[in-house]
């Protein structure tokens, strides 16, 4: 079954997964700490728009996504002229889509992770003379390890998992696009049943092992940090 | 000399009272101060202001010729630029740090020496390595004071430091505090509901009541009524039950964590409730003194 299978979906997934929880990382991070921390009344605003891809259904974010930065729009035009950027239908435009739709599952955790911390924390480092950018990297951050990593690696399974977003703006292009949610979709429709089941084994196995990890970090760091 | 004239108000949620605050008076160099009062009375909010973590609705605050606070004039240094050393009633640890680095964080590059000294001191050096979530109540609370030694600050704030711990360990607490305030002469403001503590470290204390300071001066003076002297032995204590016996009174007094049982009056006895708070004064002449059994 897995002799003639064609690994190229598995890696596209493997790679388009770590570039997105890579940049997740980057972004969500501050994000998640702004969000902890602000009195802004734009917070509840951002805090929605964060968690929109929660439930919003994916095909609706594509789509939007699709007509944003189609470029046959103000938008992705712009992006075609000034940066030669074309976003749909390529690797690069299935990156932007994953981000945003696996934005709250790095963001929720380490957010309530940085709230549930005590306020004296945040306090003692200021009085001992440290600016609120190297308590939140030296003192925050460190304390809400598990947090980060259960975020990313939920981040990573959730971006291996999508289907809808990268189907309405990646489409089906083998070795740019064709990851391998899409790949089983494919063998499916050729009725390439043995094909299909590979793909998902792999997936299962693979979704499997990160929720055995994600539990058993949950019960060694609940021991640790009560 | 820190002299501070504060003022804080806060509104009350869902209509309720707020909060009002307004105290004032100086503290000399090198004193030990203790703010006393029931919980909710504003003692641990004047900290807070002290330093820097509240900003108040008005007032000043001059530390050392160095204003620190003044309202009017829009100065609220930040608590980063005070020179202070905050001991939080949680400890306030911090957890993914070691004890070294916890100290070692608040002094900054190139001080190992001061760390190991701090170390030192507080009886710390057999624990350097490890994690506070692996110490004590009372080890906590030792790596605490280290941190809010380590940048040298000019003022030493306790928000109820011991109230967690249990009595012996308090006491032996106590004794360390009082060591490190003989050895470093800091200004220092602890923040206490604990009778004994106040008698035990403080120079001077401020009663606190109602977001004010109704007196003020040595704790003897404060609680007894009376300027220390020689030839009485005073103590002060709280009435936990009151009885007859024949023509006379029994008080049944708690006296700093001693039960002691006094004869009083039938005047003496109608003034007083169980609650009540009194002074036991008596003639220091000749009393029988002994070594204190263990059993």
């Amino acid at each position: 079954m897995f002799a003639d299978l064609d690994w190229g979906p598995l890696w596209l997934t493997a790679e388009l997964a770590a570039i997105t929880t890579l940049i997740l990382f980057l972004l969500g991070v501050p994000l998640a700490g702004w969000i902890a921390h602000s009195r802004s009344r734009f917070k509840p605003l951002v805090e929605t728009l964060v968690s929109m891809p929660l439930v919003l259904p994916p095909s609706v974010l594509g789509f939007y996504l699709l007509l944003t930065l189609s470029p046959n729009n103000t938008f992705g035009a712009w992006l075609a002229q000034t940066f030669n950027l074309r976003l749909v239908f390529t690797f690069e435009g299935l990156v932007v889509g994953s981000v945003l739709y696996s934005l709250p599952f790095m963001v929720q955790p380490v957010q309530a992770a940085l709230t549930n911390l005590p306020p004296s924390l945040r306090e003692a480092s200021y009085t001992l003379g440290k600016s609120r950018l190297a308590t939140f990297w030296r003192v925050e951050l460190p304390s809400v390890r598990p947090a980060l990593l259960v975020g990313t690696v939920m981040a990573f399974a959730h971006t291996v998992g999508e289907f809808g977003v990268v189907l309405m703006i990646g489409g089906n292009i083998p070795d740019q696009t064709r990851v391998a949610s899409i790949a089983i979709y494919n063998e499916v429709e050729i009725h390439n049943y043995s094909g299909a089941n590979a793909y998902s084994m792999v997936l299962v196995a693979f979704c499997f092992v990160i929720v055995f990890v994600l539990n058993w970090l949950n019960r060694r760091h609940k021991v640790v940090l009560r | 000399m820190i002299r501070f004239d504060l003022t804080l108000s806060r509104t009350g949620r869902n209509g309720g009272d707020g909060f009002q605050l307004a105290m004032a008076g100086d503290i000399a160099d090198g004193e030990f101060l203790t703010l006393f009062g029931a919980s909710g009375v504003g003692k641990s909010t004047l900290l807070r202001l002290f330093a820097g973590l509240e900003k108040p609705s008005g007032g000043t605050l001059v530390v050392d010729g160095d204003t620190w606070c003044d309202a009017e004039r829009g100065v609220h240094k930040p608590p980063q630029q005070r020179s202070v050393g905050f001991v939080f009633q949680d400890y306030a640890l911090f957890p993914a740090m070691s004890v070294r680095d916890n100290i070692g964080y608040a002094a900054g590059r190139g001080e190992s020496a001061w760390v190991g000294e701090l170390l030192e001191l507080t009886r710390l050096s057999g624990l350097a390595d490890r994690k506070p979530h692996e110490l004590s109540g009372g080890q906590q609370q030792r790596v605490a004071l280290a941190r809010a030694l380590a940048r040298r600050p000019r003022l030493l704030l306790l928000d109820e430091p011991l109230s967690a711990l249990d009595l012996s360990l308090r006491l032996t607490l106590q004794q360390e505090l009082q060591a490190l305030h003989q050895r470093f002469g800091l200004t220092t403001v602890l923040v206490s509901h604990d009778l004994s503590e106040v008698f035990r470290l403080s120079h001077r204390v401020m009663v606190c009541e109602q977001g004010r300071i109704v007196r003020h001066g040595h704790p003897r003076e404060v609680f007894i009524g009376q300027a220390p002297s020689r030839d009485r032995l005073s103590l002060s204590g709280e009435l936990l039950a009151k009885r007859r016996s024949d023509v006379v009174w029994i008080l049944t007094l708690l006296v700093g964590q001693d039960i002691v049982e006094v004869i009083a009056t039938d005047e003496e006895a109608d003034a007083l409730e169980p609650g009540a708070r009194l002074a036991i004064s008596t003639r220091a002449f000749s009393p029988l003194l002994m070594p204190a059994g263990t059993g």
